[in-house]
């Protein structure tokens, strides 16, 4: 037991952070502390990452990943995290990656990997619909197998960049007199461009635009989309599920957070005081920090385990709770930090931006924005209540 | 960085589960602890035979393992006991004191001693009215010639009933809370002077009221330097406390499982109350606070030979997540076995006291929480 870094290692951090340094692109920088950014922002990204041939971090060699070690991708987050770069969009490449690995025809394998690599498609996710979130399974978008063809009826939800996205993976009810709710469902891969597919915005309440509803009417999918076996989908989504909380836990991002908030508590004023210097303030967050430091070593406890080729243990099911619980306090305790500066709001209000009359510290303007977003965090994936089942069922045996 | 243990040390958690589960059953304990003795001089004697008490100590020491996490293993697996003889006196607060505070002499004579288990420790530093301060000492040790006179009052000292030896803190200069003029010093129980009285506690250990009068002792007492002796003591205790999260983090394995086998087992409106959702969430919340109490012992364990700040923070961080993983796990466990939990005849209320008395020791939550704040200003 240590936690010593080899000296490959500090070699390997040290060349993270100077490529960051030289290479992350000019016009993305200080973006990653703004809410808004394009669909081309994030191509961008990608495309220096391909370059640099780090268009992959988790993926294994073979299908053109990195092939780092847990540890390498554990600095390599950190790092993004330190120099404040774009995240990566989970939905194509830790999402519908590591099912096309294990479970695609390998025709679909040479198809689509490299085109995540390189940015050519950009994916989305079509899992939830209106009378199926936490209880996914009831879902009810249909595919009628017609021909050489699946024809796609119904409405995905919370489509999250769905109106940046090029190709959508779907689950739908490919066999509607299956006996129970899992079975019968198939997993489709869906071009946004074909005819039917409309996609529509949905503004959540900090006003911006991240998630959408996708509507599908007659959409016409060569069955050569389809994943796997016809009616085995929920196999998949389960997987895909399970491969999502790698990483969940954010706690590079976390860090970089609690720094930020550090330094604007250190500025704003409590009774004539940095409100940092506020007893109880302080102690929130240092309470906060010691949650993420013993998230941080569960974590690498994890991800020691699955470099030891013993796949995430139970302490996995825990990163997605305290992960999400400990975003949401970080945007809670800086909104308290801001004080009354946490309450102009300029979203599409034309003095955004004016120099002349700064209204307010410019981290103050997001702060009730994000804390409001952040509240998503602990409703997807799984909402925590349904984390809270899994462990019981499936660590506890309960 | 690596997660795993060496096979020494998986053998060695089997050797120490094994002696527990065989020998220090709940029923033994429980005798044991009301017993006129208070604990089984036979037990040590064991605990030595196997390498127990040498596990935590280099060969170069006479030893036969690493360090911190040997000693996190043993008490880890000693908490699931509710082991009483005195291992984190002895051995890591003993031992390091030695390790990092004694001379060459000091550390070939009593570190062989806690070795071969004829050593004992207490450690008397604790006042009627320091509460956790460890700079707060009035007790005092006067130069008398080379040696020095020590008078004083050490309040609650663990395991002093056991002990051959006390490990004394005392004023050598300064006031009474300052930083500079605390010195630590080795003293045999059966010194001149030296009176205790003795009671047990309320998780079944015992603990003694220890009385300096004019207790002369020799220059070779002193253990490390003399008036700056705290950042010693400071250093030792954060390694104590890493060992006592591992305790800690023991009991909770052992009340955890106990809790969801009782609600399993235990039938209300004609179905197990294992299969009520509230109750499971709850259990959820145990869990989840047992995994992220292991991890802050091993990350805490991991960084005991960090420089002074980074330890001290890690030891603070630490000892607030087990204090309050240890309320939650604790009362719940009592909480989800209802009126069984109520009673001392399941071993659950017997761990809930150790770890309630757990969370004050080596400083609460709250002073954890305030020494982290205090050193993440500065």
């Amino acid at each position: 037991m240590d936690i010593q870094f080899t000296p490959e290692e500090v070699a390997f951090r040290e060349a993270v952070r100077t490529w960051l340094e030289t290479e992350y692109p000019a016009e993305l920088r200080g973006k990653a502390s703004r809410d808004d950014y394009s669909k081309e922002d994030f191509l961008v990204w990608q495309r220096a990452l391909h370059k640099r041939g780090w268009g992959a971090p988790a993926w294994p060699k073979q299908h053109g990943g990195t092939g780092w070690t847990a540890t390498q991708r554990y600095i390599f987050q950190e790092e993004c995290a330190r120099a404040e770069t774009l995240p990566i969009p989970p939905f194509g490449m830790s999402m519908l990656a590591p099912v096309l690995m294990a479970f695609a025809s390998e025709e679909q394998k040479a198809h689509y990997l490299p085109r995540i690599i390189n940015g050519t498609d950009f994916w989305c996710q079509g899992y939830s619909e209106p009378g199926a979130g936490s209880d996914l399974a009831s879902l009810k978008t249909k595919a009628e197998r017609v021909g050489d063809h699946y024809i796609i009826n119904g409405q995905k939800t919370w489509t999250t960049l769905g109106h940046f996205a090029d190709w959508i993976f779907v689950l739908c009810r490919t066999d509607p007199t299956a006996k129970k709710p899992q079975e019968g469902i198939s997993f489709i891969l869906v071009d946004m461009k074909t005819p039917g597919v409309e996609v529509r915005p949905i503004i959540t309440m900090d006003g911006g635009h991240e998630v959408n509803e996708t509507w599908f009417t007659d959409v016409k999918v060569p069955v050569a989309n389809l994943v796997g076996k016809e009616n085995e989908g929920w196999t998949y989504a389960k997987y895909l599920l399970a491969h999502e909380r790698t990483g969940i836990a954010g706690v590079a991002r976390s860090k970089k957070g609690i720094e930020r908030l550090r330094e604007i508590a250190s500025v704003e004023l409590d009774q004539g005081q940095p409100i940092i210097r506020n007893p109880e303030f302080a102690k929130k967050v240092s309470e906060l920090e010691i949650d993420l430091i013993a998230l941080e070593y569960t974590e690498l406890r994890t991800l020691a385990r699955e470099s030891k080729g013993k796949g995430p243990g139970p302490e996995s099911s825990i990163l997605k709770i305290k992960g999400t619980e400990i975003q949401q306090r970080i945007t809670e305790l800086t909104l308290e930090a801001v004080g009354v500066y946490g309450a102009p709001y300029f979203r599409g209000f034309p003095k955004d931006g004016d120099n002349q009359f700064p209204i307010g510290p410019e981290y103050a303007h997001l702060a009730a924005p994000t804390y409001a977003n952040m509240r998503k965090t602990s409703i997807y994936g799984g909402s925590n209540e349904i984390q809270h089942n899994i462990i019981a069922k499936m660590v506890l045996g309960l | 960085m690596d997660f795993s243990f060496t096979s020494e040390q998986d053998m060695l958690r089997d050797t120490v589960a094994k002696l527990v589960s065989q020998q220090y059953d709940f029923d033994t304990r429980r005798k044991v602890a009301k017993s006129d003795a208070g604990w089984r001089p036979e037990m040590w004697a064991q605990f030595a035979e196997l390498g127990l008490l040498g596990a935590s100590f280099t060969e170069a020491e006479g030893g036969f393992g690493s360090g911190p996490i040997e000693a996190m293993i043993i008490s880890e697996e000693f908490g699931k006991g509710l082991v009483i003889e005195p291992y984190l006196q002895t051995v890591v607060i003993g031992g390091n004191f030695f390790r990092h505070g004694g001379t060459d002499a000091q550390k070939e004579e009593h570190i062989a001693g806690i070795i071969g288990g004829e050593t004992r420790i207490a450690f008397a530093y604790s006042e009627p009215k320091s509460r956790f301060d460890l700079n707060d000492v009035s007790t005092t040790a006067k130069k008398d010639g080379a040696g020095y006179v020590l008078n004083g009052h050490k309040a609650v000292v663990l395991g002093a009933p056991f002990a051959t030896h006390l490990i004394v803190t005392a004023r050598t200069s300064g006031g009474q809370r300052d930083a500079k003029g605390v010195s630590v010093f080795l003293v045999a129980k059966d010194a001149k002077g030296v009176t205790t009285r003795d009671y047990p506690t309320v998780d079944g250990l015992r603990a003694s009221e220890v009385h300096f009068e004019n207790v002369a002792v020799g220059a070779d007492a002193l253990i490390g330097a003399a008036d700056n002796g705290l950042p010693l003591v400071e250093k030792v205790i954060d390694n104590a406390i890493a060992a006592l999260c591992a305790e800690a983090v023991g009991c909770f394995k052992v009340l955890n499982e106990a809790t969801i086998s009782y609600s399993k087992q235990r039938k209300q409106f004609g179905q197990p109350i294992g299969n009520f959702q509230v109750l499971q969430h709850r259990m959820v919340d145990m869990f989840m606070a047992a995994e992220q109490a292991t991890s802050m012992t091993y990350m805490l364990t991991l960084k005991l030979d960090e420089a002074d700040k980074a330890r001290k923070m890690a030891a603070s961080a630490a000892k607030v997540q087990v204090g309050k993983a240890g309320k939650l796990v604790s009362q719940d466990a009592v909480q989800i076995h209802g009126g069984m939990g109520m009673t001392d005849e399941l071993n659950v209320g017997h761990f809930f006291k150790r770890v309630t008395m757990i969370e004050s020791q080596f400083g609460n939550t709250d002073w954890h929480l305030r020494r982290y704040t205090e050193l993440s200003a500065g």
